[in-house]
């Protein structure tokens, strides 16, 4: 996992509550065995005229088709980003297509993992304030926000300030692009020592048939 | 000692580490294992070479991918991407050693209707899949949640996720249900009450009258939809119920080896041979989960039963619900910009009007399928409504059973031949088209009457528009045509006519 600390880019706004991992990641996309090659996917669907004579080309009224938008590092959506489908596939294609961070009053919870274990800052702010920056990227694509992880802050150069809430081990792996499993390793005493107990429970052992 | 909730007591069970200042390490008792999230994970140990640390607590079978139209389409998928996929996993169990239901295994189903068959799936257990509706098992009083594929690599080589504690809210569903009201509407209800974020964050226990009167199916299709309302899962506490679903499974306490690991249903003409003994003390652990008297909850809402109706939704999001005998709503009985700008949406891409009746819509096709409604209570309850009527002449529908067991046992029963003689297609098990990630999908601008559990866009197809209802709602509006109240089954034509149509 690549470290990041601060990041200053352009962001897309994408103003849409319950913004599913269906719509992030089209179902076709999951059969794939590969871990990477998903940046092109991101969004397919909306990213594509779905009717008509032009259906199957591109949405050019869709953000990510704007090339005002083509830098944007930053995604700034509604309420409840990536509800649905556990599909971490989802994280990697916003990932991969070049966001860094998304900005919404709330996320789902596993996307909010998934988010996390690939890298990607979920910032998430107040209504009040996401309506703010939504309005100040549609007004103005070039509008640059800064993220500040170890200050945990939202900042931009019209004078926003916003605080962000983030678990502080969450903020150490990503600050210091830690790997989860290693992290747990430290901890293979215990486990060993657990184990070795919780293997005699026969009543919550998943094969607990008598052999 | 203080009262606690029965999440807490399973959570505590499983603390291997609670590090200073780090989420707590919790052990995982079971991890079920499906084509789709797991090939980048075994490319992870592959890579770092690491190994798998517990052969013996995964689980992998095929559902998400496999074809349901015949056996010999299964046998050879003809979608390339599809094949690799699965080929993949078979490859992949064989190579770490994970016990594998291959796509004509007498065990195979969809992930999350295997674990109960077989008794895999126990009162207390940590159970996790890459797949969000693993709260289904949550039904016997396990912790049962979705993952990403990296935390299955996790706990492929830790057997253990760092988790943040979640909070605990008790759902409360009191009283008797009405006539033609199921389990399926009863979490309907409740995700159209709190909204699909409404549970982010939360354990969510359902308890009361109407939950503990149950079945373990209808249980389990009210814990498996506890994703669409944000949970981080659901739990029913362990009872009676519970325990004689679970007796003399094919992996449960006490069930000799060699035991076929029969359906409840058939048990008793062929019971293998149990070790009383056994059985006895692993309720005994099981009857210590419950939560306890006086223990407290971050957050409670009861519902009375007897109020409840028959859902349907209207919308592209499972919290988009209304009753059969309302209308459609307007985005103008919004009380946000948020919201009202969602309706519009939701009914331009569903092509419907506010102030429609919902019994008015007309449906193209009927899904009758998926880890929420694919049991053998299911099928039985839809095959009562359309035995001796026919499919409309408008409509194509189709009945997948969730596991090979299901379809088994529906063979044995004849219902089988009600859903062929009422004009379904019956068809082999997998997950099918409640995501379409196999050939069963609709078709651009279809509306399909679906027992599954997401009505995103797309969902069942580009362009395809679903409505969630009720084993019972879909069997009546495949007959109909429409949606139509199954608490007034009665059709304006005869069960004659309906077969000469």
């Amino acid at each position: 996992m690549e470290a990041i600390k601060t990041l200053t880019a352009t962001a897309a706004p994408l103003p849409l509550p319950n913004i599913d991992t269906d719509q992030i990641i089209p179902k076709q996309f999951l059969k794939r065995i590969e871990r990477t090659g998903y940046g092109d996917f991101l969004f397919y669907d909306w990213r594509r005229i779905q009717e008509g004579p032009k259906a199957g080309q591109p949405d050019t009224n869709f953000v990510l088709n704007k090339p005002e938008y083509k830098d944007a590092k930053i995604l700034i959506a509604e309420k409840n980003f990536g509800c649905g489908s556990s599909r971490e596939h989802a994280a990697w294609a916003i990932h991969q297509f070049g966001f860094r961070v998304v900005i919404a009053p709330s996320f789902a919870d596993i996307f909010f993992s998934n988010a996390g274990k690939n890298g990607i800052i979920l910032a998430r702010l107040s209504e009040a304030d996401v309506e703010t920056l939504l309005q100040r990227s549609t007004a103005n694509p070039q509008h640059k926000i800064t993220i500040n992880v170890e200050d945990q802050t939202v900042t931009d150069e019209q004078g926003f300030r916003a605080h962000f809430e983030m678990d502080p081990f969450r903020k150490y792996c990503l600050v210091n692009g830690l790997d989860d499993i290693g992290l747990t390793l430290r901890y293979e005493k215990e486990l060993d020592k657990f184990e070795a107990k919780h293997d005699k429970e026969f009543w919550s052992t998943p094969k607990a048939a008598i052999a | 000692m203080a009262a606690k909730t029965m999440f807490e007591k399973v959570w505590q069970q499983h603390l291997v580490a609670e590090p200073e200042g780090e989420p707590s390490l919790l052990y995982i008792d079971l991890q079920l294992v499906h084509e789709v999230t797991s090939p980048q994970a075994f490319d992870g140990l592959r890579m770092t070479g690491r190994k798998l640390r517990r052969p013996d607590r995964h689980i992998a079978t095929v559902d998400h991918n496999v074809p349901t139209s015949s056996v010999q389409d299964r046998l050879v998928i003809a979608d390339q991407i599809a094949n690799t996929q699965v080929s993949a996993l078979r490859r992949n169990c064989a190579e770490f050693g994970i016990e594998f239901y291959d796509v004509q295994d007498a065990n195979q189903g969809i992930v999350h209707m295997i674990g109960p068959e077989l008794g895999l799936t126990k009162p207390g257990m940590t159970i996790v899949c890459g797949d969000s509706h693993t709260s289904t098992h949550g039904a016997f009083g396990a912790l049962a949640f979705g993952i990403g594929t990296s935390e299955v690599e996790h706990v492929m080589a830790t057997q253990t996720l760092p988790q943040e504690k979640p909070k605990t809210f008790r759902i409360s569903v009191e009283g008797e249900l009405p006539s033609g009201v199921t389990a399926k509407d009863i979490i309907l209800d409740i995700i159209g009450r709190i909204g699909t974020a409404g549970a982010t964050g939360y354990v969510v226990e359902y308890a009361g009258s109407a939950i503990r009167a149950l079945s373990m199916e209808g249980r389990m299709t009210v814990c498996n939809m506890s994703i669409e309302a944000g949970a981080r899962a659901g739990m029913i506490a362990p009872d009676e119920t519970t325990f004689a679903y679970l007796k003399g499974r094919r992996f449960s306490p006490g069930t000799k080896a060699g035991a076929p690991g029969l359906a409840s249903e058939t048990r008793d003409a062929n019971v293998p041979a149990i070790d009383e003994a056994q059985w006895s003390e692993a309720v005994a652990h099981w009857r210590t989960l419950p939560t306890d008297p006086g223990a407290t909850f971050d957050r409670e809402l009861t519902i009375d039963a007897a109020t409840l109706t028959p859902r349907v939704t209207w919308g592209t999001s499972p919290g988009m619900v209304t009753g059969i005998g309302d209308t459609v709503p307007s985005p103008a009985d919004t009380t946000n910009e948020a919201d009202r700008k969602s309706y519009e949406r939701a009914l331009e891409y569903m092509d419907l009007k506010p102030g429609t009746k919902m019994e008015e819509i007309a449906v193209d096709r009927v899904f009758l399928g998926s880890c929420t409604n694919a049991r053998i209570e299911d099928l039985r309850a839809a095959a009562d409504i359309v035995k001796g009527y026919h499919v409309a002449t408008t409509v194509s529908a189709m009945v997948v059973p969730g596991s090979q067991k299901v379809k088994v046992q529906a063979e044995q029963e004849g219902l089988d031949i009600i859903f062929k003689n009422a004009g379904f297609d019956w068809r082999e098990p997998g997950c099918s088209m409640c995501l379409g990630m196999n050939p069963d999908i609709l078709a651009p601008g279809e509306r399909c009457a679906s027992t599954s559990n997401r009505n995103f866009e797309g969902r069942q197809g580009r362009g395809g528009r679903t409505h969630l209802v009720s084993p019972e709602m879909a069997a009546a509006a495949a007959i109909t045509g429409h949606f139509t109240d199954v608490r007034n089954w009665k059709f304006n034509f005869t069960k004659e006519e309906s077969a000469s149509r």
